[in-house]
C-alpha cells in the first residue's frame, strides 16, 4: 500500500561543508543517510529522520541541519498535521500509534503560572555560599508523636522507634525506568550518580542487573503487575521497595515490552525466556482493592523483615486523593504521585495525551486531604512526571511534595533530545536501546559525571531560591503555600492548589 | 539468643525439641508468628509444626533455610509469597495467593486452595488436592533452570493460566462428575509454558491452542502426576490411562500486531 505519511522533517546537506566522512551514516540507526560511491556524495532519506539530533551534533563540520517539513496540509487548528499523520497511519496499518516521551501538549503545565516569593526588607534573605543551608529529606512514615526521656548522662532519649526512613541529600531522586525500556550503561550511570548524590535510582519493574547490587543502598526497587525479576534476593538489594501501580504516561494500562528488546541480557535480569513479549498486565491480580493492596504492602514488608520503606506508585488521576489515603492507611510508607506529563518508553499516545490529570493539581488536593484526614505524617509524598527543573522541584515542595522523582531529564543530561521514538528500540543516543552497538554510546562514567552535574546544578539552585525567602532548610519549605503565588490561574485552580494571586 | 526474646515473648506457644520446633499458633498475631519462624529460621532447626493456625498471613515468606513446615489448619492469604526454599505441608485448606510470587520451594495442600495460586511464580512446586479458585497460575514464569509447577487434583475457576509465560500447570480433574472443566477463559494471553489438562475444556482463550501430548510432555506428565500421587495415596497409573490435552501459546508473541509505528 502506498504510504501518505509524509515525512515528518526534511534533511539539508551543505555539500560545500560535507567532508564525507560518513560520521552521520554511523550514527544515525534509523539509516538516514548513505554515502553514494559512484558519485562520491553523501544521500540522506528525510523520510527516516526522527529529529534526534544526533547526526547534526557529532557532524565535524556541522554541514546537517534538520528542519520541520515543511509541506503542511493546509493549515486548521483541528484537524492539525499530528491529527492527519495519525489517522493515515492507522489507516495504513490498522494500529495503536505509539509515542514515547511524556505529554507534547500545551495547557497542562501549571509550574509556569506559579511564582516563588523572595525576602525583601523584613525578613532578610541569606547567601547559601556562605551560610549552610540544609537539603536533607527523609522519606518514610513519621510517628503521630515522639516520646522522649531525658538521661542525665546522656541527655534526650529517643524512646520511639521509627519507621524505616531513607536519607537524601536532595529532595530528587531519578524515577522509575526499567533495564530493557533503558540501557544498563544508563542504569549504571543513574546508580553511580544516585551514589554520589547520596540519593537513589529507581529500577523501573525490569529487575536489578547483578553488577548493580553494589549500589543497593541507593537503589529503589520497584514491584509491578509483570513481576520481572523479583525475587527475595532482588527484594532485599535496595533501600526501598516501590509498588507501581501506575504511571503517568498511561495510567491504567499495562505495558509490553517487545520480544526484540528481550535481549540475553534484559532476559536473564527479567528473568524470562530470550525473544519472548514481557507483558505487564494493566492491573496487578493480586489488587484490586486498597485491602489487597495492604495485603501486598505487608507481604513485602514480610519479605524485607520490616526494614525497608514501601512505597506506592499511582498515576495522578481525578480520585488521587482519596486513593492516595486509602494508600496512606494501607500501610504505604510514601505516596508516589506521577503527572500526566509523565515520560514512558512506548505508550498509545492517545492515553498519554488524554488520560490523567496534571501532577500540581494531584499533588496539592493529595497533601490538601492527607492533612485534613491528620494523616500527612503517616507517609512521604513524592511527586513526578513533568519536573524539568529546579523550580519545579521547589515548587512541588511548597505544594506539599517531601521529594521529586526526575526521569525525562535525567535522559536529557545524558543526551536524549527527547525526539520520542523510544518505543523504536533505536535510540541513536544509546539511550532507549538494548542494542550493543548503540548502548555503547553511553559511557557510564562520563554519564554519571554528567547526572551527579545536573543533581548538583539544580540544588545549587534550590539552596539560592531558598536563601532568597530567608529560608535555610528544605523543612521550612514543605508544604508552605504561603511561598507561592499564582498568575492567570482561575479562581478554582487557584483554590484547588491552596495558593493566592499574585499581588494578594 | 533471638529464640530467647521471641519465647519471652510467646512463652507458652513453642516447644523446641532437639531440630524440631512446634508451635501452637492459637491467637497469635500474623507478625508475631513470622518473626518466630524468621528466628528458628538458620537456628540448626529442620522441621516447625505449627498447629493451630487461623488466618496468619505470609507464612514461609523471606526463610532461607530449607526448612519442613507443617502447617495444621488454614493459613491465610500470601503463604509462601516470595519464598525461596522452604517445604511446606498443609493439612487444611489455603486461602488466596498460596505460592505469589514464589522463587524456589514446594507446597503441599491436603485441601483446596482459593484465587491466584501461584500467581507470578518463577520456581518451585505446588500441589493442590482438591479444587482451585480463579486464576491459577496467572503469569507463571521460567527461566533457564527455574520451570515452576503447580498440579491441581480436583478442577480451576476462570482465567485458569492467564498471562502465563512459562511452567507447567497440570489439572487432574480427578473429583469430577463430568469430564468437562467449568472454567472459562482459560490461558487467555498466554505466551510461554504449557498446561496439562485431563477431560475437556469449556471455554478456551484465543491465544491458547490445543495439541496431542508427545514422549518429552508423557514423561513430564508422568513425574508430576506419580510426585502428586506419592503425597496423597493416590494411584498414578490409573490417572495417566486417561485422555490428556496439552495446551500451548499459539505465540509467544500474541500482542506483536497491535501498534502503528
Amino acid at each position: 500500500m502506498k504510504s501518505y505519511v509524509a515525512p515528518e522533517y526534511i534533511v539539508e546537506r551543505d555539500q560545500d561543508r560535507c567532508i564525507r566522512c560518513k560520521v552521520c551514516v554511523n550514527q544515525c540507526s534509523y539509516d538516514t543517510h548513505c554515502y553514494d560511491e559512484e558519485d562520491d556524495c553523501m544521500i540522506s532519506k528525510s523520510e527516516n529522520c526522527v529529529n534526534c539530533q544526533r547526526c547534526a551534533t557529532f557532524c565535524p563540520t556541522q554541514a546537517i541541519t534538520i528542519r520541520e517539513n515543511p509541506n503542511h496540509y493546509r493549515s486548521n487548528a483541528n484537524w492539525t498535521q499530528e491529527v492527519l499523520t495519525g489517522i493515515k497511519k492507522q489507516a495504513e496499518t490498522g494500529g495503536v500509534v505509539l509515542t514515547g516521551m511524556g505529554c507534547d501538549k500545551p495547557n497542562l503545565t501549571y509550574w509556569d503560572r506559579i511564582l516563588l516569593n523572595a525576602s525583601q526588607v523584613t525578613n532578610p534573605s541569606i547567601d547559601p555560599l556562605r551560610e549552610p543551608m540544609e537539603l536533607r529529606t527523609y522519606i518514610g512514615s513519621k510517628p503521630d508523636k515522639l516520646d522522649l526521656e531525658m538521661d542525665q548522662d546522656n541527655g534526650v532519649i529517643l524512646k520511639t522507634k521509627l519507621a524505616p526512613q531513607l536519607q537524601l541529600e536532595t529532595p530528587i531522586m531519578f524515577s522509575a525506568m526499567s533495564y530493557g525500556s533503558i540501557s544498563l550503561n544508563v542504569h549504571k550511570s543513574l546508580a553511580r550518580a544516585a551514589s554520589e548524590a547520596g540519593t537513589f535510582y529507581n529500577t523501573g519493574e525490569g529487575g536489578l542487573e547483578r553488577s548493580l547490587y553494589k549500589y543497593g543502598d541507593h537503589v529503589i526497587v520497584q514491584v509491578a503487575s509483570g513481576r520481572f525479576g523479583v525475587h527475595p534476593d532482588y527484594l532485599n538489594a535496595g533501600a526501598a521497595i516501590e509498588i507501581k501501580i501506575g504511571q503517568g504516561a498511561k495510567p491504567g494500562i499495562g505495558g509490553h515490552l517487545p520480544g526484540e528488546k528481550v535481549s540475553e541480557e534484559i532476559s536473564r535480569t527479567r528473568m524470562i525466556p530470550l525473544g519472548t513479549d514481557a507483558l505487564s498486565p494493566a492491573p496487578q491480580h493480586d489488587i484490586y482493592s486498597i485491602e489487597d493492596l495492604r495485603q501486598l504492602i505487608y507481604a513485602l514488608k514480610e519479605a524485607t523483615d520490616y526494614t525497608k520503606p514501601v512505597f506506592v506508585k499511582i498515576a495522578a488521576v481525578h480520585n488521587s486523593a482519596a486513593i492516595a489515603s486509602g494508600i496512606v492507611r494501607a500501610g504505604a510508607d510514601a505516596v508516589v504521585l506521577d503527572g500526566v506529563r509523565g515520560g514512558t518508553g512506548a505508550a498509545p499516545r492517545i492515553i498519554r495525551d488524554n488520560v490523567g490529570i496534571p501532577i500540581e493539581m494531584a499533588l496539592a488536593a493529595v497533601d490538601q486531604r492527607l492533612r485534613d484526614e491528620g494523616i500527612r505524617n503517616q507517609a512521604s509524598v513524592i511527586a513526578a512526571g513533568g519536573i524539568k527543573s529546579s523550580a519545579d522541584v521547589l515548587k512541588a515542595i511548597a505544594l506539599g511534595a517531601d521529594a521529586c522523582y526526575i526521569a525525562t531529564a535525567a535522559l536529557v543530561s545524558l543526551g536524549c533530545t527527547v525526539c520520542q521514538k523510544c518505543y523504536t528500540g533505536k535510540c541513536p543516543w544509546g539511550i532507549a536501546t538494548t542494542d550493543l552497538w548503540l548502548t555503547k554510546r553511553i559511557n557510564p562514567d562520563i554519564g554519571a559525571k554528567r547526572l551527579a552535574g545536573l543533581l548538583r546544578g539544580w540544588s545549587l539552585e534550590i539552596m539560592e531560591m531558598m536563601g532568597g525567602m530567608g529560608i535555610n532548610a528544605i523543612e521550612s519549605v514543605r508544604g508552605n503555600r504561603l511561598l507561592l503565588r499564582g498568575v492567570g490561574l482561575t479562581d478554582k485552580e487557584l483554590e484547588i492548589l491552596g495558593i493566592r494571586m499574585v499581588g494578594e | 539468643m533471638v529464640v530467647k526474646n521471641i519465647l519471652d515473648r510467646v512463652p507458652k506457644n513453642l516447644i523446641l525439641k532437639k531440630n524440631v520446633a512446634l508451635i501452637d499458633a492459637t491467637g497469635v498475631y500474623y507478625r508475631d508468628l513470622n518473626s518466630l519462624l524468621r528466628s528458628l529460621d538458620g537456628n540448626g532447626i529442620e522441621k516447625i509444626e505449627i498447629c493451630n493456625v487461623y488466618g496468619q498471613r505470609y507464612i514461609g515468606t523471606d526463610l532461607d533455610g530449607h526448612l519442613d513446615i507443617d502447617i495444621y489448619g488454614t493459613p491465610g492469604n500470601d503463604l509462601g509469597a516470595f519464598m525461596k526454599g522452604a517445604n511446606i505441608t498443609v493439612h487444611g485448606n489455603v486461602q488466596d495467593g498460596c505460592g505469589n510470587t514464589m522463587d524456589h520451594g514446594q507446597i503441599v495442600v491436603h485441601g483446596r486452595a482459593g484465587d491466584l495460586v501461584g500467581h507470578s511464580m518463577r520456581g518451585g512446586k505446588i500441589f493442590i488436592r482438591d479444587d482451585a479458585g480463579y486464576r491459577v497460575g496467572i503469569h507463571m514464569k521460567e527461566y533457564i533452570g527455574k520451570r515452576p509447577s503447580i498440579v491441581i487434583g480436583g478442577t480451576a475457576q476462570d482465567f485458569l493460566g492467564e498471562y502465563m509465560a512459562g511452567g507447567v500447570l497440570v489439572v487432574l480433574g480427578l473429583n469430577m462428575k463430568e469430564k468437562v472443566h467449568n472454567a472459562r477463559f482459560v490461558g487467555t494471553g498466554m505466551h510461554g509454558g504449557a498446561m496439562y489438562i485431563r477431560g475437556e475444556v469449556r471455554h478456551l482463550g484465543e491465544e491458547v491452542a490445543v495439541t496431542e501430548l508427545n514422549e518429552e510432555d508423557h514423561k513430564l506428565l508422568k513425574s508430576l502426576v506419580e510426585e502428586f500421587c506419592g503425597y496423597y495415596g493416590l494411584n498414578a497409573e490409573k490417572i495417566l490411562e486417561s485422555k490428556f490435552n496439552k495446551l500451548i501459546p499459539v505465540s509467544s508473541r500474541p500482542y506483536g500486531n497491535l501498534y502503528a509505528y
